[in-house]
C-alpha cells in the first residue's frame, strides 16, 4: 500500500508541475516583444498591416493575455495542446510525427555511449596511471569539448564526401524502393553518423563517471575482501565492484531523458534530422507558442517519466535502495 | 573507305557534343532531387508567399504568364492576353485543355475564383488591388477589369504570385489560409502533382500525365529535401545526394562550390525576387534627421571592402532600391565612393563637430538573420573613424526585430528586402508616405518626399514602359540623394546544381520559384 501512496503523491506533484511549467512559459514568452503574426510575415516575404492584424485576429492573439491563457489551459485539461500557427496542424499531431525519430536517435546514441562509455571508463580505472588510461582520458575530453555541429560536419565531410559511406541529411532517402529490409538498411545507413556525433558527447560523460565511480569503489574495503579471498580479477570487477559503481551511472542516464528533446537540436540541425529538437528550435525562432508550450509539456513529462524509471533501476541494481521504502 | 567513314563519323560526334546538339537533347524520366532550406508553412502560393512555398507551388501550381530573362512575358496557362489601349482591362486567353490534377477542365471561372481568394489572402495586396472584376465571357477567356493601368499586374501573373487554384476544392466556404487541402490531397494545376509532404523531412511530387503542354514534364519526379543547414546541403550536393539547392547566399558556400568538380553555380535568376542588402536608417531620430548625416555615413563606408572581403566578390552591387537585374535599375546615381574627407566635412557642415575623436552615438540593430554580423561590425568600425560611435544591439530573434523596426524604435539596422517582380509589389511599400510604421519591411526609415509619392503613384499608373522607367529613375536619384537606406549590395543568391541536370532553373526571372517543367536529368 506504500508503494501506491508513494506513487500516488507523485502523480499529484507531477500533475502540479506540469501545470505550472505551462504557466510559467505562456507568461514567459508572451513578456518576449512581437508574436508569430511577424514570423509568418516574415516567411511571406512582408506583410501589411492588416494582414499582421489578420494573423492575429485568427489566432486570438489580439485577446488580453488571461483571456489568451485561460483558453489554453482549457484546451490542455481538455487534452488538446493546441493548433500549431506556424506549421497550421496540430501539435499533438506535429509532436507525434518528430517524435520516432528523436526517440531512435537519442536512445540509440545513450544506448551506445552507456556501453562504450562505461566499458572505457572500467578499463581506464584498472590501471588509471596506464597508456590506455590517458588514451581515454584523451578520447572524453576530446569529444566532451569539441562542438556537436563541428564533430558532425567533420564526419560529414570523412563519411559522406571523401569515402561516400553514409548519406548526409534526414532520415531516409525517398527514392529507395524496396522491402522492409532495404528501408531498414537505409534508416540505419542514415543513422550512424548522427549517433556517433551525439554519443560522441555522452561517451565522455560516462567514461569519466564510471571511471571515477569505478576507482573509488576498487578501493573499498569490500573489494579488498574479495581480492583476499582469492576471487579472480574479473569476478571482483565485473561481478562485485561494477554492479556497485553502476548507480551513478544510471543516475546520470536518467537525467539525460531531457536531452530527448534539448541534446540533439545541433545534431537534427546538422543531420536535418526530422526529430523533436529541430522542432523546438524553429518553434522558439518562429515564436509559435502552441507548439513550444506542446514540446516543454511533452519535455517536462519525459523529464518525470525519467526519474521513475531511474527510481526503478536504481531499486533493481541497488539493494541497499531497494530496503528503503 | 571504312577508316574514312569512321573519322567523319567520330568528328561529327565531337562537333555534335560540342555544340551540344547531344548534350542538349532532353530526355524524359528520372527524380530531381532538390532542397528547400526550411519548412513550408503551406504549400499553396495563392495564400501564402515565401521562397520554400514558392519553389513548390510553383510545381503544383500554374501561373497565367512566365518570364524570360528579357523580363517579357511568356505563355503559361495564358496562351495569349492583350491589355485594353485604356490599359483598364487584361484579357487572359486560357490554354483549352488545361486541366486540374482530378482531371476538372481549368475554367475562365477558376481564375477569377483566384484572383478573389490572392485579393484577400495573399500578403502582397498591391498585386491585384486595382482589380475591381473578373469577367468570365466564356470558359477560357477571363477578363480582368481594372480600377486605373496597372502595369504590374502582368508580373503579378507570373511566378508563384498568381497560382491558379480549383474553386470547387477551395470554394467550399472553409478558410483558404488554413484548408485541409493545401497539404494534402492538393489539387493543383501545375506540371506536378502532390505526393507526400512531411514537414521538416520532403515533399514528393510526380510528374501529371494530364499536363496541357504536350511531352512536358521532363522528370518523372521532383523530391524536395528539406535540409535547413547549408554546409549539409553543401555536402549533399557533391556527393550526389541532391542535384540541386537554390537561394544559397553564403559567400565561402558559394566559392566553395564554384571550385567543385561536377557542380555549376549561376547567380541568373534572381532578379524577379530581387533580394537587396541595406543599411536602414531612421530619418526622424537625432542625427539621422540630417540628410548631411546620412550623406557622411554613406561616404564613410568602402563598399569595395564590402564586395571584396565580406561578401567575397559573389555579390554584386546596388545603387538603389530596384534590383540591379531589373530593367527599371538606374545605375546613373551616386555611388558614393568611399571618401572619409568628404564624410568628415559634411557632418562637420551638419554641426556635429569631432571631439577627442567622438561627434555623437548612434546604435545600430543586429538584424537575426544568419550572416550579417560582418557587415555590421564593418560598419561600426568605420563609422568610428569619422567620429560616430555605434553600440550594436543584439536581438534574439527576427519577432523582437520586427516589433523594433516596426515601430521604429531604433536608429540603423541592417535588413534585407525582396522587391518581388515589380517594383509596385516590393519597392513602393518601403518609401510611400502613406506606408510608414505599418509593420515590418514597410517603410520603417519614417521616409517622407511628396515628390516621391507622386513620382511611385505616377509608375504605379503609366502602362509606357520608357515613361515608367523615367519616373522610377527620378525617384531612385531623389532616394539616392536623400539616403534614408544606404544600399550595400544585392543579396547574393545562387543556384548550385549538379552538372547531370539539363535545362537547370536559372533562366528567366524567378529561379525555381517558376515552373521545371522543363528541367530533365542525364544519364
Amino acid at each position: 500500500m506504500a508503494i501506491f501512496r508513494v506513487l500516488a503523491t507523485r502523480l499529484v506533484y507531477a500533475t502540479a508541475l506540469l501545470l505550472a511549467v505551462l504557466v510559467l512559459n505562456f507568461t514567459l514568452i508572451h513578456l518576449a516583444p512581437g508574436d508569430v503574426a511577424d514570423t509568418i510575415a516574415q516567411s511571406m516575404g512582408g506583410a501589411d498591416a492588416e494582414i499582421l492584424a489578420q494573423i492575429r485576429a485568427d489566432y486570438g492573439l489580439d485577446q488580453p493575455f488571461l483571456l489568451q491563457l485561460g483558453a489554453y489551459m482549457s484546451r490542455v485539461l481538455q487534452f488538446d495542446l493546441g493548433y500549431s500557427y506556424f506549421y497550421a496542424m496540430p501539435v499533438t499531431d506535429l509532436i507525434l510525427q518528430r517524435l520516432p525519430a528523436t526517440l531512435l536517435l537519442v536512445f540509440t546514441a545513450q544506448f551506445l555511449a552507456m556501453i562504450i562509455g562505461v566499458v572505457l571508463g572500467v578499463i581506464s580505472a584498472r590501471r588509471p596511471n596506464g597508456a590506455m588510461s590517458h588514451f581515454v582520458t584523451f578520447f572524453a575530453l576530446f569529444g566532451y569539448s569539441a562542438p556537436v555541429f563541428w564533430t558532425g560536419i567533420l564526419l560529414l565531410i570523412g563519411f559522406s564526401l571523401k569515402i561516400q559511406w553514409f548519406p548526409v541529411a534526414g532520415m531516409r532517402d525517398v527514392t529507395v524502393i524496396g522491402g522492409v529490409w532495404t528501408h531498414f538498411w537505409d534508416v540505419l545507413r542514415h543513422l550512424v553518423l548522427p549517433v556517433v556525433t551525439l554519443s560522441s558527447i555522452f561517451i565522455a560523460l560516462y567514461s569519466r563517471l564510471s571511471r571515477a565511480t569505478m576507482m573509488e569503489t576498487l578501493s573499498s574495503d569490500y573489494v579488498r575482501t574479495a581480492k583476499s579471498k582469492g576471487l579472480s580479477q574479473y569476478s571482483v570487477v565485473y561481478k562485485h565492484a561494477l554492479k556497485n559503481a553502476l548507480s551513478p551511472v544510471i543516475t546520470l542516464a536518467g537525467l539525460q531523458f531531457s536531452a530527448v528533446v534539448s541534446g540533439a537540436v545541433l545534431v537534427e540541425t546538422v543531420f536535418a534530422w526530422p526529430g523533436l529538437g529541430t522542432l523546438a528550435f524553429q518553434s522558439i525562432i518562429a515564436r509559435d507558442t502552441p507548439t513550444i508550450l506542446g514540446i516543454l509539456f511533452f519535455s517536462a513529462l519525459m523529464v518525470i517519466i525519467g526519474n521513475l524509471l531511474t527510481d526503478f533501476a536504481l531499486r533493481l541494481v541497488d539493494p541497499r535502495i531497494r530496503g528503503k521504502q | 573507305m571504312k577508316f574514312t567513314k569512321n573519322v567523319i563519323a567520330i568528328m561529327s560526334l565531337v562537333a555534335l557534343t560540342a555544340t551540344g546538339a547531344i548534350a542538349d537533347n532532353p530526355k524524359r524520366g528520372g527524380t530531381l532531387v532538390a532542397s528547400l532550406t526550411g519548412t513550408p508553412r503551406v504549400l499553396n502560393p495563392a495564400v501564402q508567399s515565401g521562397i520554400v512555398t514558392g519553389l513548390v507551388g510553383s510545381q503544383l501550381f500554374a501561373a497565367p504568364l512566365r518570364y524570360d530573362e528579357g523580363w517579357n512575358p511568356q505563355p503559361y496557362l495564358a496562351k495569349s492576353w492583350e491589355v485594353s489601349e485604356d490599359g483598364l482591362s487584361v484579357t487572359l486567353n486560357l490554354q483549352e485543355d488545361a486541366t486540374f490534377h482530378d482531371g476538372t477542365p481549368i475554367k475562365s471561372s477558376d481564375v477569377a475564383f483566384s484572383v478573389k481568394i490572392i485579393q484577400e489572402f495573399h500578403p502582397f495586396k498591391s498585386m491585384f488591388a486595382p482589380v475591381t472584376s473578373v469577367d468570365t465571357p466564356d470558359e477560357h477567356t477571363a477578363v480582368l477589369n481594372l480600377a486605373h493601368p496597372h502595369p504590374a499586374l502582368m508580373l503579378a501573373m507570373s511566378g508563384q504570385l498568381m497560382s491558379i487554384i480549383p474553386e470547387h476544392i477551395y470554394g467550399d466556404g472553409q478558410d483558404p489560409k488554413n484548408h485541409p487541402r493545401n497539404n494534402e490531397n492538393l489539387v493543383g494545376s501545375g506540371p506536378f502533382k502532390l505526393v507526400e509532404f512531411v514537414p521538416g523531412q520532403h515533399v514528393i511530387m510526380e510528374r501529371y500525365d494530364g499536363y496541357w503542354e504536350e511531352g512536358l514534364p521532363y522528370l518523372d519526379r521532383i523530391v524536395a529535401r528539406i535540409v535547413p543547414d547549408s554546409s549539409s546541403r553543401a555536402i549533399a550536393l557533391q556527393n550526389g545526394e541532391i542535384h540541386l539547392s537554390t537561394f544559397e547566399n553564403e559567400p565561402t558556400i558559394v566559392n566553395r562550390m564554384v571550385a567543385a568538380d561536377g557542380i555549376s553555380v549561376s547567380n541568373n535568376g534572381y532578379g524577379g525576387i530581387g533580394p537587396i542588402d541595406w543599411l536602414a536608417m531612421n530619418v526622424t531620430r537625432g542625427p539621422l534627421k540630417d540628410v548631411r548625416v546620412r550623406q557622411a555615413i554613406a561616404y564613410a563606408i568602402d563598399k569595395n571592402f564590402i564586395l571584396k572581403a565580406v561578401m567575397r566578390n559573389t555579390a554584386k552591387d546596388a545603387l538603389t532600391g530596384v534590383h540591379p537585374d531589373s530593367p527599371l535599375y538606374n545605375p546613373n546615381v551616386n555611388a558614393y565612393e568611399f571618401d572619409l574627407d568628404k564624410a568628415n566635412a559634411l557632418l562637420d557642415e551638419a554641426g556635429f563637430p569631432m571631439e577627442n575623436g567622438k561627434r555623437f552615438d548612434i546604435t545600430m540593430e543586429l538584424v537575426p538573420f544568419p550572416g550579417y554580423k560582418p557587415q555590421t561590425e564593418y560598419i561600426k568600425q568605420a563609422l568610428s573613424k569619422v567620429g560616430i560611435m555605434v553600440t550594436i544591439e543584439s536581438v534574439p530573434d527576427f519577432p523582437s526585430w520586427a516589433k523594433i523596426m516596426g515601430t521604429m524604435d531604433f536608429d540603423m539596422s541592417l535588413d534585407s528586402v525582396y522587391n518581388w517582380g515589380d517594383p509596385v509589389i516590393g519597392v513602393n511599400r518601403t518609401y510611400m508616405t502613406s506606408n510608414i510604421a505599418k509593420g515590418v519591411w514597410s517603410n520603417t526609415q519614417g521616409y517622407s518626399n511628396a515628390r516621391v509619392d507622386e513620382l511611385l503613384d505616377a509608375a504605379a499608373r503609366e502602362n509606357n514602359q520608357d515613361k515608367r522607367a523615367a519616373l522610377y529613375a527620378e525617384f531612385q536619384e531623389i532616394v539616392n540623394a536623400e539616403v534614408p537606406i544606404y544600399y550595400l549590395n544585392a543579396v547574393p543568391m545562387h543556384t548550385f546544381y549538379s552538372d547531370k541536370v539539363g535545362n537547370p532553373p536559372v533562366d528567366g526571372i524567378w529561379a525555381t520559384s517558376s515552373p521545371m517543367d522543363k528541367v530533365w536529368l542525364k544519364d
